[in-house]
């Protein structure tokens, strides 16, 4: 019996010793550090083989293992959260450059000032528009741009040629070529959209309301009722209602890849996205021959004041953790994934765009449609508000958006009237909690 | 163990243990205590010490320039709360309107639960071939993964493609065109969704304690010559108060906190009818990361929980004692 026991006790001993010092093995062990990569292509498998084949290079030039875990966009922020909040977590991060003043608020990361910064080649190696995207104006980034996105609109070739509609350049040809290419009858509409998406609602308001010459965050805070705003967003909202371009359906999509499914599948010609969804419309089976690309068009002339705002700056960013015990490894490591050769690999496989600008020595980021995207990440990009509440006015006025695309869809009239008191309650509601 | 050449002393002589080594034992009146005491501290552990930390955080201003050193943060003293309950701004309205949705969801998805688990469990009462495949059926919704069960409702109800639509539509009931998960219909499609789940927990429980009715009593009614629907509401209905009065509690516990339907069912975007209260909480704590609010809507909510609670059991042991 007391044998029995004391090699239960043993055995149970040797475990625990083993699953403790496993851990702090690890956790101590300077050549280790940890890496929370953000899911950039099809799925997190996908991006673990991508990933490892260049952190083998890394690991072979300065002997740092990385650790990587991918973690998806839903989880991320929360994520992040909480390593913030109990300063347990990775080296470095991955995160949503519209998150950047956000987390620039907690303190959580390490600030590149001018001094680091030459690390890295200085400011102005990377695009100045990405750059903008890294933390509140006026104040040191504290996170530094990794893969660079922006805003096209994508067409099917096959759908406009049987129409014999040339790809527009501006608003209204936009708009009327949408109008030529929809028969509700046949269930084919001109464009389609994510509805339901509150981030995706939020990015056009942002956009529009450029155009028309107006901040939606202003020195004062939010101001989301005035006259160009709720014009703003009502030129998006006609799309529906007025213009009848998009399905109604369309109401209830809540992400851009389930709207993608819509173009791929021929029920549409248009979707506006930005470059990350090209992965999932190959893997939907549209061919790159199928589609075109061109720049969201602006209307012209534009309204007075108004600028051409063809995307927010869009991509994801890296940080370091002002936690972690290991910051110049850390360090090495951002140096390394901003480096001219990788930026240019690793952008490559994910189908995104460099962020630095000897990177674009590569030709495969050449070619008809990367130029695109990367003219309008380069030239027509405005930062979406660097505000620590950017998460609260993205909630706010997309989710306004959300339900009045929800009223239009079940068949109510939706006046200006109305847009203008949605948009004043999702002021209030983010005035309210301190916005 | 492993030694078989000798057998170990302590296995083959096993004299009885002199008096003097007897082994400590508990006195009658410490054992109960001793036994509860581990899950105690457990409870404590899990439970009570994270409540209490939320209570803590609501009295805090918690947002995101104090997270990550939030036992630091600034005290609001009561500022959440009076912010919470402010009915003439928006959040106050909007909270108040998702307890209302909350309130309403959780009237309505309880009362079918319920008398679906009624009407079920009556009904396999009697024994006949195949019950015990119906009563397996019928727990497939609960032994589901709720994950599972609100996907597969969401693609039922979606308008596009969805089975519920073309069912209508081709019956001709519905043009086929209806939103189920938009607007004041996803109120419908929540409480569809969570009863589909929940009924078969009533079903179970009801099942249970149907079996524990004697069978004479209603032999005796029977002869007596009373009539199905008298003999559930003179016997059946009676001898299940007991079960009903935790039944009821606990599936009203249940859907008040409900939090996966909704967020399954509506990604994000969750409509304003179907906003129950902790997705309204999570809103407005993870999204807008004012974590302060969020924990003083929390405490609110566990609040009117335990009132309501105590109220019922209060109420409801009276009224058993009266009968």
């Amino acid at each position: 019996m007391i044998k029995r026991s004391l090699a239960a006790v043993s055995l149970i001993a040797t475990l625990l010793a083993g699953t403790l010092t496993g851990c702090a093995g690890s956790a101590e062990d300077p050549n280790t550090i940890t890496y929370w990569a953000s899911n950039q292509g099809e799925s997190a498998e996908q991006d673990m083989e991508i990933l490892h084949d260049e952190l083998a290079q890394f690991t072979a030039q300065t002997g740092i293992k990385v650790n990587v875990e991918v973690i998806g966009w839903s989880d991320l922020l929360n994520r992040i959260l909480g390593a913030a909040t109990s300063g347990v977590g990775p080296d470095v991060v991955n995160l949503g450059n519209t998150w950047a003043a956000s987390l620039q608020a907690t303190g959580a990361f390490v600030p590149f000032d001018d001094a680091l910064m030459q690390r890295f080649g200085g400011r102005d190696r990377f695009l100045a528009s990405s750059m903008s995207s890294t933390g509140m104006a006026g104040q040191v980034p504290t996170s530094l741009p990794l893969y660079g996105l922006s805003y096209g609109v994508f067409y099917n070739k096959k759908l406009f040629a049987e129409a014999g509609v040339a790809p527009p350049r501006t608003w209204d040809e936009f708009v009327a070529a949408a109008e030529r290419l929809t028969d509700p009858a046949r269930n084919r509409w001109g464009l389609t959209v994510a509805g339901a998406s509150y981030t995706e609602n939020s990015h056009f308001a942002f956009m529009f309301a450029r155009w028309e010459g107006v901040d939606l965050i202003t020195r004062n805070g939010p101001e989301f009722d005035s006259p160009g705003a709720v014009a703003a967003v009502q030129r998006y909202l006609d799309l529906m209602s007025t213009q009848k371009v998009v399905s109604p359906g369309d109401a209830e999509e809540g992400n851009t890849s389930s709207a993608a499914e819509d173009f791929t599948d021929g029920n549409a010609a248009m979707l506006i996205a930005q470059n990350s969804v090209i992965p999932t419309l190959q893997d939907n089976g549209m061919s790159e021959d199928a589609y075109g690309v061109v720049r969201l068009p602006a209307p012209d002339p534009l309204p007075p004041g108004g600028t051409p705002a063809l995307s927010h700056v869009a991509g994801s960013n890296i940080a370091v953790f002002a936690d972690s015990p290991k910051r110049e490894q850390a360090l090495k490591l951002v140096e390394f994934l901003t480096s001219k050769d990788i930026q240019a690999s690793l952008n490559k496989k994910y189908g995104t765009l460099p962020v630095v600008t000897d990177a674009y020595d590569d030709p495969a980021f050449h070619t008809e449609e990367d130029a695109v995207f990367s003219d309008v990440l380069a030239n027509y990009s405005e930062p979406a508000p660097m505000i620590p509440t950017e998460a609260h006015f993205e909630t706010t006025v997309g989710s306004a958006m959300r339900d009045l695309f929800a009223e239009i869809a079940t068949g109510r009239q939706v006046t200006t009237d109305d847009v203008r008191a949605a948009l004043a309650d999702a002021e209030q509601k983010m005035r309210g909690t301190g916005g | 163990m492993t030694s078989t050449a000798a057998p170990s002393p302590a296995s083959t002589a096993a004299p009885p243990e002199p008096p003097a080594r007897r082994r400590w034992s508990p006195s009658r009146r410490m054992l109960p205590y001793l036994l509860v005491a581990p899950a105690l501290c457990f409870e404590l552990l899990v439970h009570l010490l994270p409540m209490l930390g939320g209570l803590y955080m609501s009295l805090l201003e918690l947002t995101q320039f104090y997270l990550r050193d939030w036992l630091n943060a600034p005290l609001a003293g009561v500022a959440n709360f009076s912010f919470a309950l402010d009915f003439n701004s928006a959040v106050g309205v909007t909270l108040l309107r998702s307890f209302a949705v909350t309130a309403g969801f959780s009237v309505l998805t309880v009362g079918l639960s319920w008398l679906l688990g009624v009407f079920a469990a009556t009904l396999l009462q009697r024994s006949f071939r195949g019950r015990a495949v119906l009563r397996t059926l019928f727990l497939v919704p609960y032994a589901l993964p709720v994950y599972t069960a609100a996907m597969i409702w969401k693609f039922l109800l979606d308008q596009d493609d969805g089975m519920v639509n073309a069912t209508l539509g081709g019956l001709g009931l519905t043009d086929g065109q209806t939103f189920w998960l938009l607007g004041d219909n996803a109120f419908l499609a929540t409480v569809a969704t969570a009863t589909w789940r929940l009924w078969p927990f009533a079903f179970l429980v009801l099942m249970a304690g149907m079996q524990s009715i004697p069978h004479d009593v209603y032999e005796s009614a029977t002869v007596d010559g009373a009539g199905l629907w008298q003999q559930f509401r003179s016997i059946t209905l009676p001898m299940l108060r007991p079960v009903n009065q935790v039944l009821v509690l606990v599936l009203f516990l249940w859907t008040f906190n409900d939090f996966n339907v909704p967020y399954i069912l509506f990604d994000k975007s969750v409509p304003n009818a179907a906003n129950l209260l902790s997705i309204h909480i999570y809103n407005n704590s993870f999204i807008t990361w004012n974590f302060g609010l969020g924990s003083a809507m929390s405490t609110l909510l566990l609040l009117f929980l335990l009132v309501v609670t105590a109220g019922y059991l209060a109420f409801t042991s009276r009224r058993m004692k009266d009968a």
